[in-house]
């Protein structure tokens, strides 16, 4: 395997490295970059990574605008753009230093349609469309309408020409390939066959050879007239011959945008989180845009979990936290939820007190086991009588043995992540990764969104160093 | 209990995985549940791990205690095909309307017209009777639309009403009205314990009441297992680092000593206790939203290696543990 790239190089402890990692800061600086779209399956990120690389491109002395779709509400209200009106609105509180602005606003789908309408149309004529209920059904509901009216707004900021960086995100749709397939099926639908049939008796009426359509046309028109009410169809046609008229089809507009995107300039970025479907998702979009002649600019895997202590391992660290819990006792399946206060445990021994520490016996039981080291470091229950001491001990352990469950959980997710990156990564080795180290927290402010920033530029996560790890002795039991 | 069981949440929280499970969860002790898919996403099919479903109602699972659970996907065109059958027996002049785009123009261009078709066919299970005179299925479930768009897509009376004042599919209209109003429907929503789907379900709730139609129940999808308890936080704030070293020093993890193998973890393990305690209290504040809203309340654990038929059993008897069927 030949990969341009040095990169890959420098990380022999991964099995399957990345064959390149993706830099945002380039890719952002350059002037010649102008759009940059973040697509993705829903819910993996993609409205607070477009909003972080907008915030960073501005604070890095770009003029930017980002247009979301359907940002959570409190992160909409963190760049002041809580109100729907469709305008691109200056975001406050940026580090402006670099001479950048940061625009934002949220698309409103429907008011992006009534925009082109009465952009169109003649004032009589636009209030005709807009009054119509065909118009209101279509502009409100038509699946696909989200995303065509997101690609329109992106090709009107583009011709306003005022700002040099535009970031996208696109719509939620159940699969990120909607949002590539439905301009042109809205575009190819309104310039269909059957909706130039449905005005042509109109338009056509006297020329010959019609005869015969027009006959079909009134059998079909019939039926559907029959089934929905007559008034539908008329409200059909005078919709489609008064949109017709107006401003041209829409398969013109919709090649329009679609050339817009595949112009050098823009950069793709596919947004996923390391789980299973999202990376399916974002396998698929990454063979759709090459199939497209679109840019690929690279993936962003978002939410990737890491640990401090990854020398220490899943199994390990269970162990260790059966041995706190209820020393020589290792079978105990259901969690520390069952294993406390569990009377059971200690009836079945010769303590008649149920007071007695569990831990008593366990340094004994491990055999030198090097807990004695410790005695240097100040003990601040060394003073507490000790009952007390014993009870506190107790919780201690049950605590410590609750810290192992959480991190062996936590070794088990990285494995789990690292396997599912593997898998793309074997399948798309020419596709160059940012990995986005996971917040425990929802992002919604712009410390938030800058702090994402700075995660998405540091080329790549912390990984554990092999030489660094710790040799941690043997488990002893 | 309501015999159409309609399930929504936002894209993402599992809102097929528990509509599949009710629907087993239901189908217990002899009773036949219909599961009904409306997206043409071939969700149950992937779920159930079968061939993707036809537009037809197969038996696709055999519930404990030898109930019976089928599927259905329903495809918008030929729901109206049929549909004009029936009441045209049309024959070939459908095939011809197919052929000329005719149906695939009025069930995508007129989403209130979809919406009426899908929505007709899960009512017309819900009604239909064997010869007997008992109900073909005990109960149906519906895999419905995500809860940003729930409200229009069951509110089909409106929708059509601006569209067909007049005609069959008025008539249909009403009729599916009448019965996704009545107590024979509940409306459950699903949501993950995050900021975005709780509020998404707060909103879809107010929106399915102010139109009337019978909000059920709240599942909460993917609960994580509570790996420290409210006491364990409240020691972490305090606890000194070396307590915990010595503690996991005793387990057998290495020295305590500064610089020892379990003194290092100390770090690392209380870095990734305090992530836990934030997740928890984001937790503990979207369960307080939640449980405002009245609403009768159900969690279903997170299968961490992912959902799979074994997995989707679980959850069934999950839920019936909880009282849902």
């Amino acid at each position: 395997m030949s990969r341009p790239d040095p990169a890959h190089t420098h990380d022999p402890a991964r099995r399957l490295a990345p064959a390149r990692v993706l830099d945002v800061d380039p890719l952002l600086a350059d002037p010649k970059t102008r759009i940059v779209v973040c697509c993705g399956s829903g819910g993996v990120g993609k409205t607070t990574t477009a909003a972080a690389l907008g915030l960073r491109a501005a604070e890095r002395g770009r003029k930017v605008v980002v247009l979301t779709i359907d940002p959570a509400r409190r992160l909409a209200q963190s760049m002041g753009i809580d109100s729907l009106d469709n305008t691109p609105r200056r975001v406050k509180g940026i580090d402006d230093s670099a001479g950048g602005e940061l625009h934002a606003m949220m698309l409103d789908m429907k008011r992006t349609f009534d925009e082109i309408v009465e952009a169109h149309a003649d004032g009589e004529r636009a209030a005709a469309i807009l009054g119509n209920p065909f118009y209101q059904s279509l502009s409100a509901g038509f699946a696909g309408t989200q995303e065509y009216m997101a690609m329109e707004k992106l090709g009107q900021l583009r011709a306003r020409d005022e700002w040099d960086l535009i970031v996208v995100d696109t719509p939620p749709s159940r699969s990120a390939l909607d949002f590539l397939d439905a301009p042109k099926r809205l575009g190819s639908f309104l310039d269909g066959r059957l909706i130039r049939l449905l005005t042509a008796p109109a338009k056509l009426g006297g020329r010959a050879g019609m005869k015969f359509l027009n006959a079909g046309m009134s059998m079909m028109t019939g039926t559907l007239g029959k089934l929905l009410g007559g008034q539908l169809l008329k409200d059909v046609q005078t919709f489609v011959s008064a949109m017709d008229t107006t401003f041209g089809g829409f398969r013109t507009r919709a090649d329009a945008t679609y050339k817009l995107l595949q112009a050098p300039g823009t950069a793709f970025l596919v947004v996923a989180a390391p789980e299973r479907d999202a990376l399916r998702e974002a396998a698929y979009f990454v063979e759709r845009l090459a199939a497209e002649d679109m840019p690929l600019a690279g993936l962003v895997l978002n939410r990737v979990h890491g640990s401090g202590a990854d020398g220490l391992s899943a199994e390990r660290a269970l162990a260790a936290a059966e041995n706190l819990e209820e020393p020589g006792i290792v079978d105990q399946e259901g969690g520390k939820e069952g294993l406390r206060n569990s009377p059971d445990v200690y009836d079945s021994s010769d303590s008649p007190t149920p007071e007695r520490p569990a831990r008593a016996s366990a340094p004994a039981s491990d055999g030198g086991s090097p807990a004695e080291d410790a005695d240097d470091i100040e003990d601040t229950l060394d003073t507490a009588d000790t009952a007390d001491t014993a009870d506190a001990e107790r919780s201690i352990d049950q605590l410590t043995a609750g810290l192992l469950r959480l991190h062996a959980e936590r070794m088990q997710l990285l494995s789990r992540e690292q396997r599912t990156r593997d898998r793309f990564t074997a399948l798309h080795p020419e596709v160059a990764v940012t990995e986005v180290a996971a917040l425990p927290g929802d992002v919604h402010d712009l410390a938030g969104l800058r702090d994402i920033g700075d995660r998405l530029a540091a080329n790549e996560r912390e990984l554990p160093d092999p030489a660094e790890e710790p040799d941690l002795p043997e488990a002893s039991a | 209990m309501s015999r159409l069981q309609v399930v929504s949440g936002k894209g993402g929280t599992g809102k097929t995985t528990v509509a599949a499970a009710l629907a087993l969860a239901l189908a217990t002790e002899g009773k036949r549940t219909l599961l009904v898919e409306v997206e043409g996403r071939q969700g149950i099919a992937q779920l159930f791990e079968t061939e993707a479903l036809p537009y037809e109602e197969r038996k696709i699972a055999v519930a404990p205690g030898g109930g019976e659970v089928y599927a259905l996907a329903i495809d918008p065109e030929l729901a109206l095909l049929d549909y004009l059958q029936m009441f045209y027996k049309l024959g070939g002049a459908g095939r011809a309307l197919k052929k000329l785009g005719a149906i695939d123009f009025a069930t995508t261009i007129a989403p209130g017209l979809r919406d009426v078709l899908l929505t007709g066919k899960a009512c017309e299970a819900v009604r239909r009777k064997e010869r007997s005179g008992r109900f073909t299925y005990d109960y149906v479930v519906m895999d419905a639309p995500p809860t940003g768009r729930i409200t229009r897509f069951l509110n089909v009376n409106d929708e059509v009403a601006g569209l067909a004042k007049i005609g069959p599919i008025h008539n249909q209209a009403q009729a599916v009205m009448r019965v996704l109003k009545s107590p024979e429907t509940a409306v459950h929503l699903v949501t993950l314990l995050e900021e975005m789907p709780v509020q998404e379900t707060v909103d879809g709730i107010a929106e399915l009441r102010s139109a009337r139609l019978p909000v059920g129940r709240i599942i909460v999808n993917m609960v994580r297992p509570e790996m420290l308890d409210a006491a364990d936080l409240e020691l972490l704030r305090s606890v000194p680092r070396s307590t915990v070293a010595k503690s996991l020093s005793s387990a057998g993890l290495g020295g305590a000593r500064r610089g020892g193998h379990a003194e290092r973890l100390v770090d690392p393990l209380l870095t990734q206790a305090e992530e836990y305690a934030e997740r928890y209290r984001l937790e503990h504040d979207q369960r307080a939203v939640l449980a405002e809203l009245g609403l009768p309340l159900h969690e279903l654990p997170l299968f961490a290696e992912g959902m799979d038929l074994a997995g989707l059993y679980e959850l069934a008897r999950e839920l019936r543990e909880q009282g849902v069927s």
